[in-house]
């Protein structure tokens, strides 16, 4: 016989402090973006004020339309490519290369962004590519792939292998099977890899500071090179925000995550 | 015959456009990386001596192989600027690991004794902040940390303190950020095992007369490696080569790697030193690098 509960106080204090330590900050954050007074000592009431200088700052609201165009444009790269790794990984048993292959679709997971950025930075010189939102792009579709690989294999890897076969056995050819029976099970998976793709892409700093040239700051770049000179409660606005952003895709991914719960064990990684 | 087989054909063709892209712009690059690695330091655009010209013959490749050296590694290892910044990064690494462990161990526990109901809900709780911007979680911190931010107000209200306390371009503001921006890291691998474990086990041996301690100590951790060692390696990794929070949170005297290899690069403009310092720390992370490869496919392929 299972206990009800088996939290004890030290269980629930540990949890209670460690989401409050998770979200205290970002809800500070946006809070004084709110703050009417440029001082963060003073509460000098409701204001969109830091709002309006944001959206009058042309630099500011171009870098966002880049890291947008970049976000959409490399998720939905990503997405496509690390659909096909994920089948190409969880159902290709063994080919030339297998190790290799999935070597460097879990490496970038881990690797240190410097030596991602410089690696590409270094092969675009040599191509003699010109720098700017292509190869910002593509060194972004090079990291984000590999995140939606992960989500789009763990799902493949929880579902029932005996739909695939019975779809083959009514007369399906292996293509049409996955296209009809697969792919509408594993798509709120790839729905969330997009999600996860464009919000890494989003939020990328170090990557695109190698890989972009001049006049193409994203706007990682833009609040970066502010952040350093000092807190400006504009920067607290633009923060909120894409956090809004972000939040609306959360909803969105959580959403499709919880459709695919509802069709079968879900194994939610990330 | 099992589907497996029947699917392996096309799924096979599947792997050919990821395969050629990863190859393109993951693999390839490194050829590059190690090639300047090699060469010198022009005053050009862009700033390196080119090591091969293929377009030049046999010949002169030969002689380019014979150009090449091995100078910028040397100089790695003899300015005492790298030697500590590499000895920095792993000392960093090593104690911020330990803290995420130390913290993230009591949370991942707390989340997996909670009714399966609000696990998932715990879980998102603790996904959410990973999936918001990293710059924008250290700047956050900026505002707490600065010298006039909510923090000293606090402390000063409380008369803990009699003046504000300089955090910003601290050590401690730097493990704060660090923390703070992997915790999630460490809780989910932690988190994903100890969930999976029977809770029998520990009550079998709190029944036999075990005090909790020793049931956590005997019980509960030994089965909880697997997820240590993945949270462990997922926060070890990218913290050793980490640059954005050392740079806005830690003070200017001691630079991490990732840092001077940035600095090579865009202030120094010496491409052919921070290439050779990206293998050195390539060659430091390669153990690990591999480690968590297995464990990450181990991982995955399971479910087949």
């Amino acid at each position: 016989m299972r206990k009800v509960s088996r939290l004890s106080r030290f269980n629930i204090a540990s949890l209670a402090l460690g989401l409050a330590f998770l979200y205290l900050p970002i809800l500070i954050l946006v809070l004084y973006s709110f703050n009417a007074s440029r001082l963060v000592t003073v509460w000098g009431g409701w204001s969109l004020r830091w709002y309006r200088e944001f959206f009058n700052d042309r630099a500011m609201i171009e870098a966002a339309w880049m890291s947008l165009r970049v976000a959409v444009c490399s998720a939905t790269i990503a997405t496509l490519l690390g659909t096909l790794a994920a089948v190409a990984l969880s159902r290709g048993e063994r080919f030339r290369g297998r190790t290799l292959f999935s070597g460097m679709l879990y490496a970038p997971l881990v690797m240190p962004e410097v030596i991602t950025g410089l690696s590409l930075l270094l092969l675009f010189v040599a191509l003699n590519a010109e720098r700017g939102f292509w190869t910002v792009t593509i060194a972004h579709t090079t990291l984000t792939m590999c995140f939606v690989a992960v989500v789009v294999q763990s799902r493949i890897g929880s579902l029932d292998r005996s739909l695939e076969e019975a779809a083959m056995d009514l007369g399906c050819n292996p293509v049409r099977a996955f296209v009809a029976v697969t792919l509408p099970l594993i798509a709120p998976a790839i729905v969330a890899g997009w999600m996860l793709a464009f919000t890494l892409s989003l939020d990328d700093l170090v990557i695109a500071s190698f890989t972009t040239g001049p006049g193409s700051a994203t706007l990682p770049i833009r609040i970066y090179s502010e952040v350093r000179l000092g807190v400006k409660p504009e920067i607290n606005a633009i923060c909120t925000l894409v956090i809004a952003l972000i939040a609306v895709v959360i909803v969105i991914a959580s959403l499709a995550s919880k459709l695919s719960s509802s069709q079968g064990e879900s194994a939610a990684p990330l | 015959m099992s589907s497996r087989r029947i699917f392996a054909r096309p799924a096979r063709f599947a792997a050919i456009a990821p395969y050629v892209w990863m190859a393109l712009f993951f693999l390839v690059p490194f050829a590059f990386v190690l090639k300047i690695s090699l060469s010198q330091t022009a005053i050009a655009q862009p700033p390196y001596e080119p090591v091969f010209d293929l377009t030049a013959g046999w010949e002169a490749l030969k002689a380019a192989f014979a150009a090449l050296s091995v100078d910028n590694f040397r100089l790695l290892g003899s300015d005492d600027i790298y030697v500590f910044a590499y000895v920095r990064s792993l000392t960093v690494a090593v104690t911020a690991t330990a803290l995420l462990l130390l913290i993230g161990y009591p949370i991942a526990y707390g989340m997996a004794r909670l009714p399966k109901r609000w696990q998932a809900i715990a879980m998102v709780l603790v996904i959410v902040p990973f999936w918001t911007s990293f710059l924008i979680r250290i700047y956050a911190w900026i505002n707490i940390l600065q010298h006039d931010g909510l923090l000293n107000q606090i402390l000063l209200a409380l008369h803990l303190v009699s003046q504000p306390v300089v955090w910003l371009s601290t050590d401690t503001a730097m493990y704060i950020g660090i923390v703070y921006s992997y915790l999630p890291f460490m809780i989910l691998p932690l988190y994903a095992t100890l969930a999976k474990m029977e809770p029998v086990l520990e009550e079998a041996a709190s029944d036999l007369g075990a005090p909790p301690w020793q049931v956590f100590w005997l019980v509960t951790f030994p089965l909880s490696l697997p997820g240590v060692g993945a949270g462990v390696l997922l926060c070890f990794i990218p913290i050793v080569g980490e640059f954005v929070i050392p740079d806005l949170l830690a003070g200017s005297n001691s630079l991490m790697i990732g840092q001077t290899l940035w600095l090579e690069f865009f202030t120094n403009k010496d491409w052919p030193v921070a290439s050779a310092a990206a293998i050195v720390l390539l060659v430091v992370l390669l153990l690990p690098l591999l480690l968590y490869e297995r464990l990450q496919k181990r991982q995955l392929e399971q479910g087949r």
